[in-house]
Parts: structure tokens; sequence; C-alpha cells
């Protein structure tokens, strides 16, 4: 869609601070985070940002651990950018774009230790529960980054454990145990156009980013998982403003899912 | 125990699951819908008619269609379904595309490909015949010139009773026979577009499983319709706009 | 003797989905986007019905853009080839602009062709041929074809595309007017729009307007003031800033 002139001429607009859907350079647009919205998951959510719309789901089976983390549950993250939700994705094996959407909200769960992962653990050595999140696009406006960041965590604060007597696992039983979501790690990317920074691109404002950094940081500010992108560089001052921006911003995001106040 | 009543507390064998429909929810697309039917819920999204690649895949006298069944990981009433398609769901796919066909006229598009992808959040039995149904809607939702909106459901027995619309534990009865029996329907003719069958059946019980199948596609139409109608009520202006010659205004 | 049994079951402007009966009898007669299975008529697509005496037929609301002869559309250059260039025309079926065609100049063969133009430029262009294997040429020594370079580009549905530019292009100048932006609107729903980044924006929005709107009698007159009171606000920002 877009060529130099027309490159050019976002930039010159971003240089007065106007975006093509006159946002703020760091306003998001209309979010909405609706929960369970599949049965079949064990939890599950939808998040909408502006036009931009995944779904999550997640489902709990029961496993081996690791040999090196006997009594530890483990996560799983995966990403489908499906055609039905834009011209561009094709169906196959995931595009190198969902493995890197999919391990970067990976990162932010797991290292901010979202789980309790040690409350996973059904048997030492022997059993514990794997945590699946499958994120899938219904339509993308831009942003599907975030927006499977959120949708994750509004489907794992909706997960409950299926009944399991030790040896038979039954999905038709849910129990009323939730999963053990100790905090909300929110991800916010920041993109770097021009000179100027933003957050919740358009798709026209993907296609023309210079650089972006993606920064997950829990409740008390503490950054959890980082993941620069762009074919630009960044100076240290950008970072800086950056990682700002996307603490505030991890903030608001919090507040549209539910118990923000863990 | 023998089966005598519906399973989910539906009163009657002829009675489908509650359905609901609307139409255009993917705006990327050319035409969308998702399609509800009890618990399964399926979304279908249109991209074209559109450049077919490779080349060898084109057919000079007509576009093609081609459909896409997919189960999202989480849609399954039991473990978690691998992404990436199975030999039942390229089945499913290429039974899907045949159920449509015939309403369906490419006939102007020659060379083009019309995709359809259909995608389950979650599921409950009858997820083809709920993507068939989707799939109709937002093939008419993408303005392809089509003869007729596709119903499907399944029809079928349980025990010695037979009934439409089977749900998940009906199929999985044990103590009895079961036949499953998906069908699609052309509801402007009554024919048959998707006829497929699980289990065991006497021609009798199944010529009037069939004919409970076309009065059940009725309600399924009628739901079909409603939603196109819902999206594109208040539309009358572009009628004057092409009539130059005008006309009178209706302003509701 | 038929008239009798014929009977109509829409009314002209309903919305009407395929399959649905439009009327049944031999007194009317289908035309397009209908068609006739034995005693009635019926709809072949989704669209708007219009009755001209006995004659019914349907006017599409949605639907991808086929490429017509003589249509003004907005294209992008996809591929360079030995003898000019090929263009997406937002349809199906890409085009391709000749040499002969590119200029009103001479091109000397073997001339680097991406100085004229480059894979990912725009050009507003004409269509001059369509066959029935709809093989699309396009041509740029029309009134109206130019490259186009700068400003913004957004699709809208090709069947608002009338509306969007309204009678003798009434539509199109009252935006134009306005926003002081330059706008060019291709047939096939690619709308090219350039002039302050904010005024930009106002005319996009009154675009998405027209589009969604669905009555057209005062159209004009309430996107007039639609515009009216969007400036005011706009002003008012200015000189805030």
């Amino acid at each position: 869609m877009m060529n130099e002139s027309l490159k050019q001429h976002l930039i010159e607009c971003l240089k007065h601070n106007v975006r093509h859907d006159g946002r703020k350079l760091d306003e998001f647009r209309p979010i909405t985070v609706e929960y369970n919205i599949s049965r079949s998951a064990e939890g599950s959510a939808r998040v909408k940002v502006g036009n931009t719309e995944v779904l999550a789901g997640i489902k709990l089976t029961v496993e081996k651990p690791y040999p090196d983390t006997p009594d530890h549950g483990s996560l799983m993250v995966g990403v489908e950018l499906l055609p039905l939700s834009s011209p561009a994705f094709e169906s196959g094996p995931p595009s190198i774009d969902a493995i890197e959407i999919a391990r970067v909200v990976d990162r932010g769960i797991r290292e901010a230790k979202a789980i309790d992962t040690k409350k996973l653990c059904i048997t030492y050595g022997e059993k514990i529960w794997t945590v699946c999140i499958d994120i899938c696009t219904i339509n993308d406006d831009g942003n599907l980054l975030d927006a499977a960041g959120l949708a994750s965590l509004a489907a794992l604060q909706d997960a409950c454990f299926p009944y399991y007597d030790g040896t038979q696992l039954d999905y038709k039983k849910k129990t009323d145990v939730k999963l053990p979501v100790l905090k909300l790690p929110l991800q916010v990317t920041v993109y770097k156009i021009g000179d100027k920074l933003l957050v919740d691109p358009l798709s026209e404002e993907e296609f023309v980013y210079d650089a972006r950094l993606t920064v997950t940081t829990t409740p008390d500010g503490t950054i959890c998982a980082l993941q620069k992108g762009g074919e630009k560089q960044l100076s240290l001052q950008e970072i800086e403003q950056m990682i700002t921006m996307g603490t505030e911003k991890g903030h608001e995001l919090r507040k549209y899912l539910k118990d923000a106040g863990n | 125990m023998t089966y005598t009543k519906r399973f989910d507390g539906r009163k009657a064998f002829d009675e489908i699951r509650p359905i609901s429909a609307k139409a255009g929810v993917i705006p990327r697309a050319h035409g969308s819908a998702v399609f509800t039917i009890g618990k399964t819920v399926a979304y279908a999204a249109v991209y074209g008619p559109r450049e077919l690649h490779p080349k060898f895949l084109q057919n000079p006298k007509t576009g093609i269609l081609r459909c896409h069944y997919n189960m999202m990981p989480f849609s399954g009433s039991g473990e978690r379904v691998k992404p990436g398609p199975s030999r039942r769901s390229r089945e499913i796919s290429l039974v899907t595309e045949k159920a449509l066909q015939p309403v369906v006229d490419l006939s102007q598009f020659p060379n083009a490909v019309v995709d359809v992808f259909i995608e389950f959040p979650q599921t409950d039995a009858g997820s083809r015949c709920a993507g068939i149904c989707a799939a109709s809607i937002a093939l008419a939702d993408a303005g392809i010139p089509m003869t007729d909106l596709v119903a499907a459901v399944s029809v079928g027995i349980v025990d010695d009773k037979v009934l439409v619309d089977l749900n998940y534990d009906e199929e999985a009865y044990e103590e009895g026979p079961v036949a499953d029996i998906p069908v699609a329907i052309l509801p402007s003719t009554g024919e048959f577009s998707l006829l497929q069958m699980d289990g065991e059946i006497s021609k009798e019980n199944l010529l009037k499983a069939l004919k409970m199948g076309q009065k059940a596609v009725a309600q399924i139409n009628s739901v079909q319709k409603q939603a196109l109608k819902e999206k594109y009520a208040g539309q009358e202006a572009d009628v004057a706009d092409s009539n130059t010659s005008g006309g009178e205004y209706h302003d509701e | 003797m038929s008239d009798v049994t014929s009977v109509l079951k829409v009314q002209s402007r309903d919305v009407v989905v395929p399959g649905e009966v439009l009327a049944v009898g031999m007194d009317y007669l289908p035309s397009f986007g209908t068609y006739r299975s034995r005693e009635t008529i019926r709809a072949a697509r989704l669209g708007l019905v219009t009755v001209e005496g006995k004659v019914l037929k349907l006017i599409p609301l949605s639907g991808a853009y086929l490429p017509k002869r003589g249509d003004m559309i907005i294209a992008k250059v996809i591929d360079i080839l030995m003898s000019g260039w090929r263009v997406d025309t937002n349809s199906p079926y890409s085009a391709v602009l000749q040499l002969k065609d590119a200029s009103s100049g001479y091109i000397e063969k073997g001339a680097d062709l991406t100085k004229y133009f480059a894979l990912g430029d725009y050009v507003s262009a004409i269509i001059t041929n369509v066959t029935s294997q709809k093989l699309v040429d396009v041509s740029m020594r029309e009134p109206g074809a130019r490259k186009i370079i700068g400003g913004r580009i957004i699709e809208v549905s090709t069947n608002k595309v009338p509306r969007i530019i309204g009678k003798q292009g009434s539509m199109v100048s009252l935006i134009k007017e306005a926003t002081g932006c330059k706008i060019t609107v291709g047939q096939n729903g690619l709308v090219w729009l350039e002039g302050h980044p904010l005024m930009e924006n106002l005319a996009v929005e009154t675009i998405r307007k027209i589009e969604k709107e669905g009555h057209i009698s005062g159209m004009t007159d309430k996107i007039k003031a639609f515009l009216d009171s969007r400036l005011k606000e706009t002003k008012h920002f200015d000189e805030e800033q």
C-alpha cells in the first residue's frame, strides 16, 4: 500500500502531530475485553482495539514435567494469523510474524512469573499442568501484537481447571478452581516513525515504522520483557522515552482487565 | 435406558438448537458472517474474487471457489486441536466447497478465485453445517452472484428416534444405533448439495430424516436472510443514485 | 389471463438476498441480478430491487470492482515489463500500461522504465480496453491521468463511488472546497487526497460518513452542515494551539 512518497506524507502529518485517524500519538483506539467467549476452552477472551479483533483461548493438559523443573507446570503460547482476518495472511505453517508475537507474549507472562507454576505441579516429577494459550486473529487493522498480549492475560484470568481425578481428565466437567494468576504483565509496543514515538499503530503506520520496542511491565513498574523490532536503530534516549511511554500505557491498559488491582 | 427425549432439553425431535447470525463482522474481508447454532460458533470470511496463484490453477472459463475449514486450537470439546490442516479438515473443506458450488456463479470472474475461510472458536457437533450456513451469508455479503443461500443442518437417528441437529452427546450415544447425516439444502428447491453419513439407518428412516432436514433449513434460511437484511437496512439511497429519473423517497 | 395469478412479492428499494422470491407469475420479467425458475422470479445476488413496469432488476450493494472501459481508476505499479508496466487495479485483474500509452513524450526502447514509474508508484489512469478474458489496458494519455505523488490513499466501497462523487461531481467538489484538499476518486474504490493534515482527516471522515449514510434526500445539505460544524471546531482548536 505504501510507497516512498506516501510514507513521506504520513511522516509529514506526524510532524504536525496528526495521525491518519485523528488520534494523539500516545492514544489507543477504543478497547473492549470480553471474557468467556468459548466454552470449549478452559478460559477465553475477545479483545478489540478499534477494528482489530483477536480471540485467545486456553487449553489445560496433564503432562510429564521437564527434568530440570520437576515441580513446575509449563506454558506454551501459539499465535495463528488466520487468513480469515486479512488478505495478507496465508494458510500454512506459522509465519515468522506469528512466531514473533507468540514469543513476545510468552516471554512477558513467563518472566513476570504471572502464573504460579508451582501450583501447576500435580505429582513431583510425574505430572504437571501445561497451559496452552492460543491466540487467533479475527480482523487485522494494526497492532495485533498488543491485542494478543491483552487477550492472553484476559484468557488466563478467565481460566478454570477441568476435572481431573488423578488418572482421567474430563474436559466436560469444569471445576471452579481458577488458574493461579499472580499478576498481570502488560505489554505495550511503542513505534518510532521519523522522529515521533507513538502507540497502537494503524496498518499504514505499521508499514512505514522505523523501529519499535515492546515493553512489558508488571503492576509495580518492573520491566519483565523487551523486544526491539524494525530496521532502524534506537538511541538510549529514545529507549528511555519508549519505556516510559510503554509503562504508562501499560498501567492504562491494565484497567481494561477485571480485578486489575492485583 | 432408552433414548426418549433430547439430551439438552429440546422439546421435540424435529427441533433445532437456538440459532443466530450476523453479517459483516470482519471489516477487512469482502464479506463475512458469524453463525451460531447451540454451542457451535462459526465465522466465515470471503476474500475475492481476487487474482489466483499459481497460474496453472486458473480456469479461463470461470472463477473458482475455494473453501478452508479450520478449528481454532481451543475449540474442540476435548483436547487442544493441533493447528494446521488435518485429513479431516481438508475433507470438510472439500465437501463445503461442493455444498456451496451449485448456487454460486463465478462465470463473470474468469481466472479469479473466491476464497472462503471458516473458523470455529467453539464447537459442539454440527460444525461443518454451521460453517456452510456462515459461508453462505458471507458470500452474499461479498456481493457474489448466487441463486440461493445454502442452509445446512445434521439429521439422523439416535436409538429408534429420527431427529434433527444432533448435539455432541447425541452423536456419542452408545446404547443404541446412531446415524449422523450432515446435509446442505438449497432452500428454494429443497435439493441437497451435501450428504454424508456415519452410522446405520434404514432406507425408510433415512428418507424421513432427509424430509425433516428440508423442514429445518427453512428456519435456518430465515435467520440467514435476516442477518443480511439487518446489515443492509437503510440503503435506499443507492437506488436514487443510479436512477437519475428520480422518484419518491421513503424516510423511515 | 395470467394477470390474476401474477403477484409482486417485494417493493422497489427493498433489500433482497440470494434466492428470495421477488415475484410469482409469468407477467414479470427478470433483468440484471434476478432469474426465473418456473413461475417465480428470484434474486441472483444481494441487492436492492427496482421495479420498472414489469421489469425486475437488482442494484448491487456490495462486491468487487470489475474493470470497465472508460473508467478512471487509481492503480499501483506492481511489475516492470519489457514494453511497459503492470498495474494493480484493486480488482481481480491487473492491467498493462504500454509504453506508447504512458506518456505524451517518446520513451526510447530499452530506457530505464523505473525513471517514469517505479514499483509501488500510484497513477490515475483510464481503462481503454477490457477483453472477455479480462485482459485490461490502461492509458495515461487522457485528461485527468497522472502520476500520484504524496498525499494519502484510502479504500472505499466501489458501490459508493457514485455517491462520493455526487451529481456532476457536486459532492466531491463540496468536500474539496470546504477542506482545501485535492481529491481524486477512482472508480475502482481508491481515493487519493492531499491537503493540510487536519483537513485530510476531515475529508476522510466526511467520505466515511457518506459511505455509511442511508438516505440521499438532503444528503448534500447534511454533509455541508457537517463540514461547517467541524470546520468551526477545528478553527477553535487552531486558536487554542
